[in-house]
């Protein structure tokens, strides 16, 4: 016994845990060996990049200003709408969903099971290819772009707020039922003033998200300025690409400082 | 004022009913400008409803394209993870100020910028435009997307750790790549991993999209069915998509788990 204890060997993983963490990675790198032996790669192509590349640099330079006032403004103010108005949709989706889901509200599995069964179909679907789908329904518009938005902010804002209901404190429903408080009451003065913060922090969050969503969509013709983009592209006229992708630089940015400013502010 | 605030415990709050009539306000005006009308809607609930109806059921009779396509998309995903997290730890860490000088820190939080900007969509079509159709615009892209992200959140994972070992290595004179090796990583390497995990879901996700523009995967297939209008085969495709990204959402959560316990 003595001896055991002054050879005692010190380790940090069990033997199991060991194996398993071999085993990842092996699996991972004979995953990233076949896709590297099988993936269809050219490599002349990948050598020769950086000078198509700077050739493209080339062509975009200088960026067209004067196409500004024509079509680019007029475009850049859709995206802007469409990406407020899919966040407004997301978020009037996403308060019943998450609702639903939180199970401290809703005592219902199965209805907790088919909010999240919504929440995680919507997420799994990118945003161009809700696009393409709202394309179809209603025609190409800013119209199919702001439904394409909401669907795939739904999943998003529903999640976090859900999570947020279930963490709520207790007291002050506990108060309000036992005033008899009805059931809008209670949601609106015992559920909302805590999850509120939350719910402001989400809103921000997704619609800088969805600023530069909604900048792309427009290349499967759900509106916005990927229209712009996309015709640009398809005309070769590269000084204007340059300028709606400065454009799109530009509101990105000032969308994200917007967002910080703000995020300060409440928080 | 306490006989005012006995009487009315809710006091109204003039400048949130101001805001929520401001958002009211918004609404009307960006509905009239983007030209949302009922009508419009009514049309599209028909269509949507054609279109559904076209949909089900889901034609697998090609799935031997749909398996090719979605080989391509998991390949692509791989390897765009592998060298874009391998890429984005020297740059998260030349990002990281509490290490690095000015000089360093400058130029890697640029690229970081830059990166993180623009959408996928967008660098995948210029690469698409610089390199040709195929795979290897999707893994150029999201190496890019990966950088942008990683780089970011491993930036702000250093700037976070305990200076007292890496102050501890420096007294003991320990050389600069000892120093990250036993007095950084350990600190960085669990959320890193989660980082990690978390990008190759997400590249998951991108690169069944980026074939849209032309840069691998499933994504093109995908378009080519819509413009042909074989709804039949997109449901199978969009399906299969879901499946793929829940499979991945799995592995993910468990990789954590292998690393976490």
């Amino acid at each position: 016994m003595t001896d055991a204890r002054t050879h005692r060997k010190w380790e940090r993983f069990t033997p199991a845990q060991r194996l398993a963490r071999f085993a990842v990675f092996l699996g991972l790198g004979v995953l990233l060996a076949v896709s590297l032996r099988t993936v269809s790669v050219i490599p002349e192509f990948l050598w020769d990049a950086p000078t198509q590349m700077a050739d493209l640099f080339r062509r975009m330079w200088p960026p067209d200003t004067a196409s500004y006032a024509d079509n680019v403004h007029t475009a850049l103010i859709e995206t802007m709408n469409i990406a407020g108005m899919g966040t407004i949709l997301a978020l009037l989706m996403a308060l019943p969903v998450g609702i639903l889901g939180a199970s401290n509200i809703v005592r219902v599995p199965a209805l907790n099971w088919l909010s999240k069964l919504i929440l995680v179909s919507s997420r799994s679907v990118n945003t161009l290819v809700w696009a393409i789908l709202f394309v179809a329904v209603f025609g190409p518009g800013a119209l199919a772009g702001t439904v394409a938005i909401g669907f795939r902010s739904v999943g998003f804002c529903g999640k976090l707020l859900s999570e947020a209901l279930e963490e709520c404190d207790k007291g002050p429903i506990e108060a309000l039922r036992a005033a008899g408080a009805p059931w809008p009451s209670i949601f609106l003065k015992g559920y909302w003033p805590q999850v509120a913060p939350a719910f402001w922090g989400i809103t921000l969050f997704r619609w800088d998200i969805n600023v530069r969503e909604s900048a792309v969509i427009g290349l499967v013709g759900a509106g916005g300025i990927g229209v712009a983009l996309d015709t640009a592209l398809n005309l070769f006229r590269w000084q204007q690409v340059s300028l709606i992708l400065v454009c799109i630089f530009a509101v990105v940015i000032a969308a994200e400082v917007l967002v910080t400013k703000i995020r300060q502010r409440i928080i | 004022m306490t006989a005012i605030a006995a009487k009315r415990p809710f006091r109204a709050n003039w400048a949130a009913r101001a805001g929520w009539a401001l958002l009211a306000v918004y609404c009307v005006y960006a509905v009239g400008s983007l030209e949302i009308t009922w009508a419009r809607f009514l049309i599209g609930l028909g269509n949507g409803a054609t279109f559904l109806s076209e949909m089900v059921p889901p034609n697998f009779e090609r799935w031997k394209l749909l398996l090719e396509g979605l080989f391509e998309t998991v390949q692509i995903a791989v390897i765009a993870s592998a060298f874009g997290v391998a890429l984005s730890l020297p740059i998260g860490l030349a990002a990281s100020r509490n290490l690095m000088p000015a000089w360093a820190t400058w130029p890697a939080r640029a690229v970081i910028a830059v990166c993180r900007s623009f959408h996928p969509v967008i660098f995948a079509i210029l690469f698409v435009k610089a390199v040709g159709f195929g795979p290897l615009a999707g893994i150029l892209t999201l190496i890019f997307a990966s950088i942008g992200f990683i780089g970011k959140l491993f930036a702000e994972a250093i700037e976070e750790i305990s200076l007292k070992p890496v102050e501890a290595c420096r007294a003991a004179g320990a050389p600069f790549m000892s120093l990250l090796a036993y007095a950084v990583l350990p600190q960085v390497l669990n959320r890193f991993i989660g980082f990690a995990t978390y990008q190759f879901d997400a590249n998951m996700r991108n690169s069944t999209m980026v074939g849209i523009v032309g840069a691998g995967g499933i994504g093109g297939t995908l378009f080519s069915a819509f413009q042909r209008f074989d709804y039949d085969f997109l449901a199978a495709i969009l399906l299969s998509i879901i499946a793929l990204i829940m499979c991945s959402e799995y592995l993910a959560i468990r990789i954590k788990a292998v690393f976490n316990d």
